[in-house]
C-alpha cells in the first residue's frame, strides 16, 4: 500500500485498463439508466393520471362493488365493498388451485409411472397423451372442455347419472359432499392427520421388527383401530349428503360444482399432468440401473422395487421441478376468467372496470399471486429438504 | 403398474428381429394376468372411444364450417383484394427455405431421395385432396416446387461457395422486416391497418416477434443474474422473480392498459405491438432462468482458462461460456419458445384476432352456432402441427451439435 496517488498524478489511461473502475462504472451507469428509465415512466404515470383526475389510493377498496358473484366459497352480495369481492375471488381460485394441485400430482405422477409399464399399450397412451397435450394451448383445450365437452352434456330434463351417485347435466356436475362445510374441512384434517399418525406408526413397527425380529403386535393394533376410527368417521360422522334426481329435471343434495370450475378443473389437471408426467419419467429415468438390478437381485417384486427403491430415490429429482409446475398451475388458473369462472383475476378485472385503476388492481392481483407462489415454494422447499440424500 | 429397468426401451423401439406378432403380443401385451387384464379394459375403452368419435366425425359433425372459413383462418379480415402480398411472402418463405434446405444438405449425396419424394408427393396429394386448401391449389403446388427447386439450387451453390450460409441468415433477418412491409403496407404500398391483421398469420407474427425480442432481453438477464456486479445482480433477480409472479393474462391485460399510462401523456403504440412487447418482457424472465441454468452448467475452468489467456469479460462471455451454455439450454429454449407460440393464444383475450380468437369470432356468427368441436379440433390440429416441429428440430439441432460421440 506504499503508492501515493499525489505523487503519480491522476493517471486517467491507467484507470482506463483498470478492471476495477470499470466494475464500479458499468454498475453506476447501469443504475442511472435503470433510475432515468424508472422516473420517466413513473413521471410519465404521475401526469397521466393527473390529466385524467385520479389519484394513488387503494381507498375505493372500501366502496360498495356493486357486481355480483356467480358463485363463492363465503358469503357475499353485491353492495359488499370491493375488498370482500376480491376476497371471494381468492377463494375460487384457491378451491380451483387446491384441487387442481391435488388431482395433477394423481394424474400426473401416475401417468409418469405408467411410461415405464411393461405393458405396450400403457406404455404408448402415456407417451402419446404426453406428446399431443404438451403441444396444444392450454386455453384451447379449456375452451374445448368448457364448450365441446361439458357444453354438450343433456338438459337437466334428461340428465345423467352414475349409479345415483353423481349426476351431470350441462349446468355442472353433482357430487356426494359432507353436510357442513365445517365437516368437509375436518374430514380433510383428520385424513392428514391419520395419514402421518399411520406413517409413524408403520415406521415404529418396522423399526421394532427389525430390532427384535418379532413383535409389533400393539403397534399393529393401533394402526388398525386408526384406520377403523378414520373409516367410521369419514363414512358415518359426515353427515354425505347425497344428490337426488329431481323429476322433470335437476338435482337436489349433495355439492354442485359449476360446469365453469369443472371445466378449468379439467383442463388445468389434463394439462399440467403431462407436464409432470414428463417429470416423473425424467426423475425415474435418472435412478441408476444398477439400483433397480440390486433390488431384484434382493427378491423385491416389480411393485416394491417401484415403491421401496426407485421412487423414493427418484423423488429427489422430481420435487425440484415439481415446484415451478404447481406455480404455473396457480398462475394458469387465472385462464379460467376466459370462461366466466369468477376466480381472482376476473374479478379484478369487474373492480378495474369499474373504478378504472389499472395500477392499484395491478399491484394487487401481482401481490396475491407472489404471496400463492411464495407459500408453494416454501411448503416444497420443506417437502425436498426432506427427500435430499442424506449424507454423512 | 410393473415397471422394468429403464434401459429396456429407453433407445428406439424394441428390437422385434426373430419375434413373430403373436410371440411379440404375448410378451408386451399378454404376460401375465395383470397384464392381459389392463389390455383388455384398454382395448375395450378405446374401441369405445374411436367408435364414438368416428360415428360423431362422420355422421353428427358439420365440416362446413373449416372450408367456408378458411381465409378467415389463415389471414383474418385481411382484404382479399391484397391476398396477392400475402401470396409473395409465401413465395419469398419457400424460396429461402428450400434454399436453407439446400445448403444444409449440401454433403448429401441425393438431394431428392425416396423419403423426400414420398414427401414432396404427400404434401402434393394433401393440397389437392383436403378441401380448403383444394380452391388455392394452383397457387400451392408452385410453391412446392419452388421449395424443391430452391433446394436443388442451395445445394449446388452451398458446394461452390462455403461461406453462403452467412448470407441465408442475414436473408432470412431481413425477410422478417420485408414481410412486415408487405403485410402492413406503406413505402408505395396501400396500408392495411392492424386491426385487419388476424388469424394464423397474426399468429405466426407474433409468435416469431416476441422470440426475436426476448431472445436477446433473456440472454442480458441470464446474464446480469450470474454476473459478479451486486448491482446488476440484484436488478435481474429482481425482474425475473416478479414478472415470474405473475400470470400471463394478467401481464397481457395490464400491458395493454398500462404500457400507455407510462408513455408520455397522449401516445398510444399500437395494439398488436403493445401485446407483443408484453409477451416478449414477461418470455424473457423465463428464458432468462433456462439460459442461466446452460451457464450453470458450464465448468468454471473455462472462463478461468479463457481469462488466463488474456481475454476481457465481453470476449470470454461470447467466444467460450455463451456458446457452451446455449448448446447445453437449446432443448429448454426452444421448449420456451413453444409456450410463447402457445401463449400468443391470450392474445385472443386481449381483444386481437389471432387464431384462437377468429375461431371464437367464427363460433359467434348465427350460421355455425354450436360448432365448437369441429373449430377447435381443427385449431388444435394447427398449434400441433407447429409446435411439434418445433420440438423435432429442437432435437435435431441437438444431436447435430453434440460434439461429445
Amino acid at each position: 500500500m506504499a503508492h501515493d496517488s499525489s505523487d503519480r498524478g491522476f493517471d486517467l489511461k491507467a484507470m482506463l485498463r483498470d478492471e476495477r473502475f470499470w466494475k464500479i462504472a458499468f454498475q453506476v451507469i447501469t443504475l442511472v439508466v435503470v433510475i432515468l428509465l424508472l422516473s420517466f415512466f413513473l413521471g410519465n404515470l404521475n401526469r397521466n393520471m393527473i390529466q385524467q383526475g385520479k389519484t394513488f389510493g387503494f381507498g375505493f377498496l372500501r366502496n360498495p362493488a356493486g357486481f355480483s358473484i356467480g358463485e363463492s366459497a363465503i358469503k357475499y352480495r353485491p353492495n359488499d365493498p370491493y375488498w370482500r369481492a376480491l376476497g371471494v375471488g381468492l377463494g375460487n381460485t384457491l378451491t380451483l388451485v387446491t384441487a387442481g394441485i391435488a388431482l395433477t400430482t394423481l394424474v400426473g405422477v401416475a401417468a409418469g409411472i405408467a411410461s415405464f409399464s411393461k405393458n405396450w399399450l400403457l406404455y404408448k397412451i402415456s407417451r402419446a397423451y404426453v406428446g399431443l397435450v404438451r403441444n396444444i394451448p392450454l386455453l384451447l383445450q379449456l375452451f374445448f372442455w368448457y364448450f365441446a365437452i361439458y357444453g354438450t352434456l343433456p338438459k337437466p330434463e334428461n340428465q345423467i347419472h352414475f349409479f345415483d351417485l353423481a349426476y351431470f347435466n350441462n349446468r355442472g356436475v353433482y357430487i356426494p359432499w359432507p353436510g357442513t362445510a365445517v365437516l368437509a374441512l375436518l374430514g380433510i384434517a383428520a385424513l392428514g392427520v391419520g395419514a402421518i399418525a399411520a406413517y409413524y406408526l408403520w415406521r415404529w413397527r418396522t423399526n421394532i421388527r427389525i430390532d427384535r425380529g418379532t413383535g409389533g403386535l400393539p403397534q399393529t393394533l393401533a394402526l388398525a383401530s386408526l384406520g377403523l376410527g378414520l373409516l367410521l368417521f369419514l363414512t358415518l360422522g359426515m353427515k354425505w349428503t347425497i344428490p337426488h334426481g329431481v323429476e322433470g329435471g335437476g338435482v337436489t343434495g349433495g355439492l354442485r360444482l359449476s360446469r365453469e370450475y369443472v371445466a378449468a378443473l379439467s383442463a388445468l389437471v389434463f394439462y399440467t399432468s403431462a407436464f409432470v408426467a414428463e417429470i416423473v419419467r425424467a426423475g425415474i429415468q435418472s435412478v441408476t440401473k444398477g439400483q433397480w438390478e440390486a433390488a431384484r437381485s434382493l427378491g423385491l417384486q416389480p411393485g416394491l422395487v417401484m415403491r421401496l427403491v426407485v421412487f423414493p430415490q427418484a423423488m429427489r429429482v422430481i420435487i425440484p421441478p415439481m415446484n415451478s409446475e404447481y406455480m404455473n398451475l396457480t398462475k394458469n388458473s387465472s385462464l379460467a376468467f376466459a370462461i366466466a369462472f369468477p376466480e381472482i383475476y376476473s374479478v379484478a378485472t369487474t373492480t378495474y372496470n369499474q373504478t378504472g385503476r389499472p395500477v392499484e388492481v395491478f399491484l394487487i392481483l401481482m401481490a396475491t399471486y407472489l404471496i400463492l407462489c411464495l407459500i408453494i415454494t416454501l411448503v416444497m422447499n420443506q417437502l425436498n429438504r426432506a427427500v435430499q440424500f442424506k449424507e454423512r | 403398474m410393473t415397471p422394468v429397468t429403464p434401459n429396456s426401451f429407453a433407445s428406439g423401439p424394441p428390437a422385434l428381429i426373430g419375434l413373430g406378432p403373436i410371440a411379440w403380443a404375448k410378451k408386451n401385451l399378454f404376460s401375465d394376468w395383470f397384464n392381459s387384464l389392463l389390455t383388455l379394459i384398454i382395448v375395450a375403452i378405446f374401441s369405445w372411444g374411436l367408435w364414438r368419435l368416428g360415428s360423431w366425425a362422420l355422421t353428427m359433425a358439420q365440416w362446413p364450417v373449416i372450408p367456408n372459413n378458411f381465409g378467415l383462418f389463415m389471414t383474418g379480415t385481411y382484404p382479399p383484394a391484397l391476398y396477392a402480398r400475402i401470396w409473395v411472402l409465401l413465395a419469398i418463405i419457400c424460396a429461402l427455405a428450400g434454399l436453407s434446405w439446400g445448403v444444409l444438405a449440401r454433403n448429401v449425396s441425393i438431394l431428392f431421395s425416396r423419403n423426400v419424394r414420398l414427401g414432396l408427393a404427400a404434401i402434393g396429394a394433401f393440397i389437392v385432396l383436403f378441401p380448403p386448401t383444394r380452391p388455392s391449389a394452383l397457387k400451392l403446388l408452385p410453391l412446392v416446387a419452388l421449395v424443391a427447386a430452391m433446394a436443388a439450387v442451395g445445394r449446388q451453390g452451398g458446394r461452390r461457395f462455403p461461406g453462403v450460409g452467412k448470407w441465408i441468415s442475414l436473408a432470412w433477418f431481413l425477410s422478417y422486416f420485408v414481410a412486415l412491409w408487405l403485410i402492413g403496407g406503406g413505402l408505395g404500398l396501400t396500408r392495411v391497418s392492424t386491426n385487419d391483421w388476424g388469424g394464423l398469420l397474426l399468429t405466426l407474427l407474433a409468435a416469431i416477434s416476441g422470440i426475436a425480442l426476448c431472445f436477446p432481453l433473456g440472454l442480458l438477464l441470464a446474464l446480469g443474474r450470474r454476473s459478479a456486479l451486486p448491482v446488476v445482480r440484484w436488478l435481474s433477480t429482481a425482474y425475473i422473480e416478479v414478472v415470474r409472479g405473475v400470470p400471463l393474462v394478467a401481464f397481457l391485460f395490464m400491458g395493454q392498459v398500462m404500457i400507455p399510462l407510462f408513455l408520455p401523456v397522449g401516445s398510444r403504440p399500437d395494439r398488436v405491438l403493445r401485446a407483443v412487447i408484453a409477451l416478449a418482457l414477461f418470455s424473457a424472465a423465463y428464458l432468462a432462468e433456462n439460459v442461466r441454468a446452460g451457464l450453470q452448467a458450464v465448468p468454471r475452468g473455462q472462463r478461468e482458462a479463457a481469462m488466463s489467456l488474456g481475454l476481457n469479460t465481453p470476449l470470454t462471455l461470447g467466444l467460450i461460456v455463451l456458446p457452451q451454455a446455449l448448446k447445453i439450454a437449446i432443448p429448454a429454449i426452444v421448449g420456451q419458445f413453444i409456450s410463447l407460440f402457445q401463449d400468443t393464444t391470450l392474445l385472443s383475450i386481449v381483444g386481437l384476432a389471432e387464431l384462437l380468437g377468429i375461431g371464437r369470432s367464427v363460433l359467434a356468427n348465427p350460421a355455425y352456432l354450436g360448432r365448437y368441436a369441429e373449430v377447435y379440433l381443427f385449431l388444435a390440429v394447427i398449434y400441433w402441427v407447429f409446435c411439434y416441429a418445433m420440438a423435432l428440430g429442437s432435437r435435431k439441432l441437438e444431436e447435430k451439435l453434440n460434439t461429445e460421440r
